[in-house]
């Protein structure tokens, strides 16, 4: 018999059994919640967070990258942050729990703990496959979030932000969205920390995107430099609907984020864009995978990520084509910059396809700075800092300005130049 | 203006000689056209003059305005007066090109000391010189150089030459790949900007582009060195003999 001798359990991997125990009276949930929550702790404690052996983790060994655990601490008393798009309707959780949860005309917002307590999230929280560790640690100690409703046909004047923000410690919270049939607006969730004490973030946003919707949806991830995001969004698409989601990633030391996003109904059109910033000794790891699942969809993605310092980054990007989604056109790319002798950037683009009607393709480059361009700028009297900032900023700015949307844009580019220019 | 002495100069990468003894001097206000044969060195000194790394001077000297330009990178060169229209002008997305030219202008200004120019003189001064040059302002709305066509892209450096106000301009073979209405206009663009104390290199295969802009004098460039000077008339001769002539007198 082939015996295979169980790995010591880590501190990282203790401490979250620990904190767990210490907790369990404060996690809300009915019996089958707590009993979910329970057999993801087990199965924490027996196989352990994933190692590179684990095929959807080989970039991002949890095991040995996760080196600490915070206690899950009291709430802070935490002001919203300044809003990204000035007019914008601001929804906020502060350390886990719904803290202002005011709705607006048309749109229903719940604290996602009523779910828990009554066991109608359980469902929900079944995992995505046996190697779903966000989803694993997230149900096991997710607090609250918020449930959001969007009526059909409702036409947002005002864009949505939702300001998920921590004060060190640890937060878990989940957003179930769901958006009505040919609604149109601006959504943005953001992922604040408002302290330089560590943390340990997860939080699931679960999006469904009625049947002709036409919304746009930006994931801002601003965490601390010692922090741990791991974040999750599950996207389905409804028939003719329409999405733009914008990614961006600057902040957090151990990061990772994963996107899964299924077109399930037919006509639909998905535009992905993603900028990640990454420095310093960071890691992290953005993992999507897009299943077209019917016919006539069209998809588009491409992530931008500038590397510097000793950073490490990791994009793994799956596209699945059905027998049945035939007419599908899917592309991917994945342009990097490095920046430094000592930071690294790993790129995993995987198609499957099964349908033979399909255009489908994918990319992925890794660069420094264009000599020839650099040489030209400099030509012109512009000095090598300012160049180079200048190249960089436009490497960007490429993909921030699909958004088209004047002040999402304005307020990106100044976040991310503000990024550049701490990091430069 | 300029004085270029014994000048030698290699790649920097693999050690190959390119500039072999080269000596130029090109007074104010002058219109020096360097011409040659392909692999005669031309290009590379345009990189040589604006100091690109690839190139390593081994040897010799470059005196602008009496003073040795060596030890100055690209961008001083460039904010001391030196411009070179470039062959391939290079295309950079994500940079618009009025927001290029701006950050151009003000990083020059600044580099010499003077006060950065304000929004509304900015673009009454790109107004003014697009409209001479013929350029549509909503060409400079997009990325710079991106998608322009070689004659929209030769324009673009003239109009870039005219706004930075240089010294001493070099163009590389800036009728490659232009037609003969383009080249009129860029043609006329060149002469507008000849003043007593501006001064020209004007590197090129062809005589035609001598027809538009007159040279004062013509010097003849082959492996890596000035093997004959004269005025108009040389470029004339070399038209119609080609350089066989030229290189066997030198030899």
């Amino acid at each position: 018999m082939n015996m295979q001798s169980k790995k010591p359990i880590t501190a990282a991997e203790q401490l979250l059994v620990d904190s767990f125990v210490h907790n369990l009276g404060n996690l809300p949930g009915d019996g089958a919640v707590l009993t979910i929550r329970d057999s993801y702790i087990e199965d924490i404690k027996q196989r352990g967070l994933p190692t590179r052996r684990v095929e959807a983790w080989h970039y991002t060994d949890l095991r040995n990258l996760l080196k600490t655990v915070p206690s899950i601490g009291k709430s802070a008393d935490i002001e919203p942050a300044e809003r990204l798009i000035a007019g914008a309707n601001v929804i906020s959780v502060v350390d886990g729990h719904a803290a202002n949860i005011a709705a607006t005309g048309g749109v229903t917002a719940t604290a996602y703990r009523e779910d828990l307590s009554d066991g109608s999230a359980a469902a929900r929280m079944a995992l995505r496959n046996s190697d779903d560790l966000v989803g694993r640690i997230n149900g096991a100690f997710v607090t609250d979030g918020v449930k959001l409703q969007v009526e059909d046909d409702l036409v947002l004047d005002n864009p949505l932000e939702i300001q998920v923000l921590h004060g060190g410690g640890q937060a878990h919270t989940r957003f179930p969205v769901t958006i009505g049939k040919g609604v149109k607006g601006l959504f943005v969730e953001r992922h604040i920390s408002c302290c330089e004490e560590d943390a340990l973030v997860s939080s699931i946003t679960d999006l469904d995107v009625g049947d002709g919707a036409d919304i746009v949806w930006v994931i801002n991830q601003e965490q601390g430099l010692s922090d741990t995001h791991l974040g999750q969004i599950n996207i389905k698409l409804g028939a003719d609907a329409k999405l733009l989601l914008f990614v961006a990633n600057a902040g957090g030391k151990l990061v990772r984020q994963e996107i899964h996003i299924v077109a399930s109904g037919e006509g639909s059109e998905l535009t992905l864009r993603g900028v990640n910033l990454l420095g310093g000794e960071s890691h992290t790891d953005v993992t999507m995978t897009l299943e077209h699942i019917v016919p006539n969809c069209v998809s588009g993605q491409i992530f931008r990520n500038v590397v510097l310092d000793r950073a490490k980054g990791v994009f793994q990007g799956q596209i699945k084509v059905a027998q049945i989604a035939q007419k599908t056109d899917a592309k991917m790319a994945c342009n990097t910059l490095l920046l430094s002798d000592f930071c690294d950037f790993s790129a995993k683009p995987e198609l499957e396809i099964f349908a033979d009607d399909v255009q489908c393709g994918h990319g992925a480059t890794v660069t420094d700075i264009d000599k020839n361009q650099l040489f030209y700028l400099k030509a012109r009297g512009i000095g090598e800092k300012r160049a180079r900032s200048l190249l960089v900023k436009a490497f960007i700015v490429e993909v921030v300005e699909e958004l088209d949307n004047e002040v999402l844009i304005e307020a990106l580019e100044k976040q991310f130049e503000t990024w550049l220019n701490n990091h430069g | 203006m300029l004085e270029i002495r014994n000048l030698h100069a290699r790649i920097a990468e693999d050690g190959t000689e390119i500039i072999r003894g080269l000596n130029l001097t090109v007074k104010n206000g002058e219109v020096a056209a360097i011409m040659g044969p392909n692999g005669s060195g031309k290009s590379t000194l345009s990189y040589i003059l604006t100091g690109r790394s690839d190139y390593e001077v081994t040897e010799g000297d470059i005196l602008y305005d009496g003073q040795s330009i060596l030890g100055m990178d690209t961008a001083e060169r460039a904010a001391a007066g030196l411009f070179l229209a470039f062959q391939y002008p290079v295309e950079i997305p994500g940079v618009a090109t009025m927001q290029f030219l701006k950050v151009a202008m003000n990083e020059q200004r600044k580099a010499r000391g003077e006060d950065e120019l304000t929004t509304p003189d900015f673009i009454r001064r790109v107004k003014a010189a697009a409209a001479n040059l013929q350029i549509d302002m909503a060409m400079l709305k997009r990325p710079l150089n991106v998608g322009f066509s070689g004659g929209e892209k030769k324009r673009a450096e003239i109009l870039q030459m005219s706004l930075l106000e240089p010294k001493l301009c070099v163009l590389d073979e800036t009728d490659s790949g232009l037609d003969i209405d383009a080249l009129k206009i860029v043609a006329d663009g060149v002469n507008a900007l000849r003043s007593p104390d501006r001064s020209f290199i004007v590197i090129t295969h062809y005589q035609r582009l001598l027809e538009y802009i007159v040279p004062d004098s013509v010097h003849v460039l082959y492996k890596g060195q000035v093997i004959k000077s004269g005025d108009r008339q040389l470029a004339l001769e070399l038209e119609s003999d080609g350089y066989a002539n030229v290189i066997k007198d030198a030899a």
